[in-house]
């Protein structure tokens, strides 16, 4: 019983969705602090810092066991998202002819699922754009060569490039700040909803988490948003 | 048949309910097995009932109109729970239930099933608070207690206004763990129409299915009715739009004497009727009476001023107001039982001195209490020369905290700030004392057939005070019953299942049949609601709050001739193979069309006052009840010959041996 | 005032329903929702048509039974009643109201706007009770002190009225809230501790058995609750189930 109850109930999915998201906004952190490396002024420090980041990132073991945890993540919480959806649309085959949601509910919190999967889109092409390239090459003319030697990809100059772009730079960056409303919206009601799937709700820190996830939600993604504008508008040109 | 024997124990008092417990057979374990018992309504009496049968062994049948057991009325039940634990080490005992119990009937129920109860009484909370019933408690974790009308402790166990629903769910919570272990069927949506009698003993009952529409049979070894009281005879009243009296109708005509059923609660506490449309009445917890202080204007000017919208209460002064509570009665006060109070109120506002537009409405005035809350509060807070709106304001808070769910009703119901201004109050129809009959083992006098709960007479004479229907209906249902059904049951190990296709079964079913057919194939011309808003109107006017000869005799011309026009005129739209709410409300009210005749025949024949029956012909000159002991002190068993109109009285004597018959005075 | 109700009819279980227009004139803003129905009806009846099927029954709040989805809400746009306690002063003169049954798979239609709760009862069969018997001597209601706080919160969670508002108003018509307070009521006291991990597991897997969507934590269902029956509760049942299914 006890065993089933971990991974086919209604609340153990619900303790899933939570574990994976609140975990997804530890790494948010942790990329958000790698790419405020990209407001460093344009120069060898600042490629030298980024690319040997990026080579760390890539190659540590303890971060790749990470890495794959949040690759794991991010799959698990969408199809768990999915999932919830698809059974949560079935528990009312029957609509209202009037239903009025807007008076008791966030908009945020009742588009988990439509906010989601255009973070999930995002996630495609963000990881195909950058992720991908390092990975799998393609990056011909940007090769850099590490302390000790080595060659790999120039992740830091195909990232100033592309939001430098001067046909699509400013595009790249709209799209990007779109995506992360889309996070910020997300988060909104996803960072405090974690804590109650999990069981955490006292009147005494509720107050707590809720500005806290609040002001997380709002800056996480105000600072990654503004990279890529910074990169395009002020940064200087290479 | 002709088991119309009180059976009362022999034996001191205190020993009675002991002693009888020891003496009554019992049924072994393996044979409850093979014994169905019927228990028709879910509320506290049913529902306790039901479980602890089927704790004990027993198979056990529910049945409610409801769509769950849980909605019962007992569910709306407000105040609280009496039960002599004496707590509150303010004197309280046994005895002292007992007596207070007795007392507040006027001296109208039976003495050893008043014992009894009160005996009970401890056993029922501590039941309910091993099944978790989150009773109010103290900062120091035990209990709390709150007073009621007409004693002087304070017993009563309460969970905020809503102590009948958290009872009640108690109740259905010990149900569902015996359904969950099969031995009970819930049969909900389901309407009991007919007892079925076997060789006279009651052996089933037809029950019509409220979806399909299909009439069912049931057979068991015993039926035990646990539906509850008739005050929906009145149309207006505070209970259920679904209260009937059906059930406890249906086998008082298979032979089930039918007791006092005039002696009927008028609440003092409800909110005014405010128009035509008024479908029901809601009551105001009685515990409001412990704070609230009731007046009307002292000049008929300032009433009329106040009627017209001219004047407003709070400008009364209070020389100006009349407390006539504490005026008449000053022990008691605000807290005399509620039949005093009722009438009380009627009397003022019959002499002209009525507060809303209909002129049928006191006050309950919380301003007095606010302030002084208020002051306590700034004492305990250490503030020093509070303002006048300080105090008000930490008063409101006090009173917010002990009525503030009363309070919010009654400002969504009427419409008006009960903390600014003072509540509006009438008596409504509340609690029927009367009932089936029944003997000491709860037994009706159809052998095997048994009523519980509101639906008998037994424990509350012509009165029942606050906080003790509670009491009864799981004192019955938990602790009396389960034991006194052994008694009759024990003859029945032998029997066997009881076949459902006898020809008792088939003509039971036949007569439901005949009846539900001929409402659908009536086709008159005026719906249910129209007779039975009429009945209400001649039960209120002519067997209301104070009743006389000329007025009662009138009633009962009026309700039989009404009754015909029924039969003739009445009309039931869609089919009888459906869910038809129409359908379910005109059998209804054919029962209590024949019931208000009965009623208004008891109230003809009891010539005195007492407890909820006042006959204007007898009051004393303060206009007080003027009991006649030498020639009423008897339960009026009625017995079903064919006619409402036709029954014959039975008397059950009533022996006081441990009480002292007094004159009762809350002066 | 004179109205305009949208409402749901429908035959019975196996028929196809649909809204019908119906106008009621002279409606005194006194009346309640459910007396407006009343005046609906026998207008109705007078007609010869069948009049409009709802659950009722104690009309003061308490029994759960009234159940419409009205504009929209459970129990219409007033906060903290149910639909029994709406007044039509909340309305206005010439108002269009959409009168709907509580939907979810979970509770079927049975006719117009009746429907069928009776997963409540499964839910709570399955484990919303403490298993003590009925005897004369269990043992002295105040020999285990209960902490005032924890008795107030216990009471606060079992005065829901198992009206089902919370269903109709969640999106994914969960019953999280419903039988997060039953959980509660009894893990909040020291009576229901004994039983309280196969409480939990039991009433839960049973509310997924009825088909209830899931809970997405959107707060619908407390701000529509008539009783007020806060979050915390889903919460602390949150919390329980994951105690139990770890042990």
């Amino acid at each position: 019983m006890a065993k089933s109850a971990l991974l086919k109930s209604s609340l153990a999915k619900k303790y899933w969705m939570a574990f994976t998201g609140l975990f997804l906004c530890l790494f948010l952190v942790g990329h958000l602090f790698g790419n405020l490396q990209l407001l460093i002024p344009v120069g060898e420090g600042a490629r030298d810092q980024f690319n040997e980041y990026a080579l760390f990132m890539t190659t540590n073991p303890a971060v790749k066991v990470l890495s794959y945890l949040t690759y794991l993540s991010i799959i698990f919480h969408a199809i768990d998202g999915i999932l919830l959806t698809i059974n949560n649309r079935k528990a009312r085959p029957q609509g209202y002819v009037s239903f009025k949601p807007s008076t008791n509910s966030m908009w945020s919190s009742r588009n988990m699922g439509i906010l989601g999967t255009v973070i999930l889109a995002f996630i495609i092409v963000h990881m195909a754009m950058f992720w991908g390239q390092m990975k799998f090459g393609g990056l011909d003319d940007t090769i850099y060569t590490t302390a000790n030697g080595e060659q790999v990809e120039d992740l830091y100059t195909l990232t100033i490039k592309t939001f430098q772009d001067a046909q699509y730079g400013l595009l790249w960056a709209i799209a990007y700040a779109v995506a992360m409303i889309a996070i910020a919206f997300h988060l909104s009601h996803g960072f405090s909803s974690g804590f109650q799937s999990l069981g955490i709700n006292h009147p005494k820190y509720n107050g707590f988490i809720r500005k806290f996830g609040l002001a997380f939600a709002i800056l996480i993604p105000l600072a990654f948003a503004v990279i890529p504008f910074y990169i395009h508008f002020v940064l200087e040109k290479i | 048949m002709g088991i119309f024997e009180s059976k009362t124990p022999k034996g001191p008092l205190a020993d009675k309910w002991t002693n009888h417990k020891n003496d009554i057979n019992l049924v072994n374990p393996a044979n409850k097995r093979n014994i169905d018992i019927i228990v028709v309504g879910t509320g506290l009496a049913g529902g306790s009932a039901a479980a602890t049968l089927a704790e004990l062994g027993y198979n056990v049948k529910t049945f409610c109109y409801q769509d769950s057991p849980r909605r019962a009325h007992s569910i709306a039940a407000q105040g609280g729970i009496n039960a002599a634990k004496n707590y509150q080490g303010d004197g309280d005992s046994i005895y002292r239930l007992f007596y207070d119990t007795i007392k507040g009937g006027d001296y109208r129920s039976r003495e050893s099933n008043v014992y009894r109860l009160a005996e009970v009484s401890g056993n029922i909370i501590d039941q309910c608070v091993a099944q978790g019933v989150p009773f109010a408690r103290e900062y120091g974790g035990l209990l709390d207690n709150r007073s009621f009308g007409g004693v002087l402790v304070s017993r009563t166990f309460y969970a905020k206004g809503q102590t009948g629903q958290q009872l009640l769910l108690g109740a259905y919570s010990a149900m569902n763990r015996q359904i969950n272990r099969g031995k009970i069927q819930s049969f909900n949506r389901h309407e009991m129409l007919e007892i079925v009698k076997v060789d006279g003993k009651a052996r089933g009952i037809i029950a019509r299915d409220l979806v399909t529409g299909e009439l069912e049979r049931h057979s068991a070894h015993a039926v035990v009715i646990a539906s509850g009281g008739y005050g929906n005879v009145f149309f207006l009243s505070t209970n259920a739009m679904g209260s009937n009296v059906t059930a406890s109708w249906k086998i008082h005509k298979k032979g089930a004497y039918f007791a006092n059923p005039c002696f009927t609660q008028i609440h003092p506490t409800c909110i005014p009727v405010s128009g035509d449309h008024q479908s029901k009445l809601t009551l105001m917890s009685e515990s409001l009476r412990n704070d609230g202080r009731i007046w009307v204007p002292k000049k008929k000017e300032d009433a009329e001023a106040i009627r017209n919208g001219k004047k407003k209460p709070t400008e009364l002064s209070e020389e100006e107001r009349d407390y006539y509570l504490e005026r008449r009665y000053p022990a008691f006060g605000n807290l005399v039982p509620r039949d005093v109070a009722s009438r009380a109120a009627k009397e003022r506002c019959d002499a002209g001195f009525g507060v809303n537009k209909t002129g049928e409405a006191v006050y309950l005035d919380f301003s007095s209490a606010i302030m002084r809350y208020g002051k306590e509060a700034a004492t305990t807070q250490k503030i020093d020369n509070p303002s006048d709106e300080k105090i008000k304001q930490l008063g409101k808070e006090v009173v917010e905290a002990k009525y503030g769910n009363l309070f919010q009703m009654y400002e969504k119901i009427v419409d008006e700030n009960p903390y600014e201004t003072p509540m509006m109050i009438y008596p409504a129809v509340h609690y029927t004392m009367g009932g089936v009959w029944v003997d000491y083992d709860l037994q009706t006098t159809i052998p095997g057939c048994y009523a519980i709960g509101e639906a008998n007479f037994s424990d509350h004479g012509a009165n029942r005070l606050g906080a003790s229907a509670l009491m009864q209906g799981l004192a019955d249902g938990y602790f009396v019953l389960p034991y006194t059904i052994g008694n009759y049951l024990s003859n029945d190990i032998r029997t066997g299942a009881i076949p459902t296709d006898s020809p008792e079964f088939e003509a039971a079913e036949a007569e439901a049949r005949e009846r539900i057919e001929k409402f659908i194939n009536n086709k008159g011309t005026k719906s249910v609601d129209h007779f039975h808003k009429l009945l209400g109107k001649i039960m209120w006017n002519k067997v209301g709050m104070a009743r006389n000869a000329e007025g009662l005799k009138e009633a009962i011309q009026e309700i039989s001739q009404l009754r015909e026009e029924f039969w003739k005129d009445v009309k039931v739209p869609g089919s009888a193979n459906e869910m038809n709410a129409e359908l379910e409300k005109a059998g209804r009210v054919a029962d209590f069309l024949e019931l208000g005749e009965l009623f208004a025949k008891d109230a003809l024949h009891r010539n005195e006052s007492c407890g909820g029956h006042f006959r204007e012909e007898y009051q004393t000159e303060e206009g007080e009840a003027l009991r006649d002991d030498e020639n009423f002190m008897y339960v009026a068993a009625w017995e079903y010959t064919g006619k409402p109109g036709e029954a014959i009285l039975h008397k059950e004597e009533l022996e006081y041996e441990d009480i002292e018959v007094k004159t009762r005075s809350y002066k | 005032m004179n109205l305009t109700l949208k409402i749901w009819r429908q035959k019975n279980a196996d028929t196809k329903g649909k809204a019908v227009t119906y106008q009621v004139a002279d409606i005194s803003p006194d009346m309640s929702f459910l007396e407006m129905m009343d005046v609906l009806n026998e207008q109705l009846i007078e007609k010869g048509d069948e009049p409009v099927a709802f659950d009722h029954d104690c009309r003061e709040g308490i029994c759960g039974s009234c159940n419409l989805q009205i504009n929209g809400e459970p129990h219409g746009p007033d906060r903290g009643v149910t639909t029994c306690q709406l007044h039509m002063r909340k309305f206005k003169d010439g108002d269009t109201i959409v009168i709907e049954p509580f939907r979810a798979k979970a509770f079927p239609v049975i006719k117009d706007l009746v429907v069928d709760r009776s997963a409540f009862d499964r839910i709570q069969q399955a484990g919303g009770y403490i298993s003590v018997n009925t005897s004369g001597n269990t043992q002295d209601a105040n020999s285990i002190p209960i902490e005032k706080d924890h008795a107030d919160m216990s009471f606060y969670a079992a005065t829901c009225i198992g009206c089902g508002a919370c269903v109709a108003a969640c999106k994914n018509a969960s019953a999280m809230l419903f039988t997060a307070a039953k959980v509660s009521q009894f893990s909040l006291l020291p009576q229901g501790e004994v039983e309280a991990d196969r409480r939990v597991l039991q009433m839960v897997e049973q509310m997924d058995k009825e088909g209830f969507g899931n809970c997405t934590n959107t707060g619908a269902c407390e701000i529509e609750c008539p009783k007020g029956i806060s979050l915390e509760n889903i919460a602390r049942m949150n919390r329980e189930y994951l105690k139990a299914s770890v042990k």
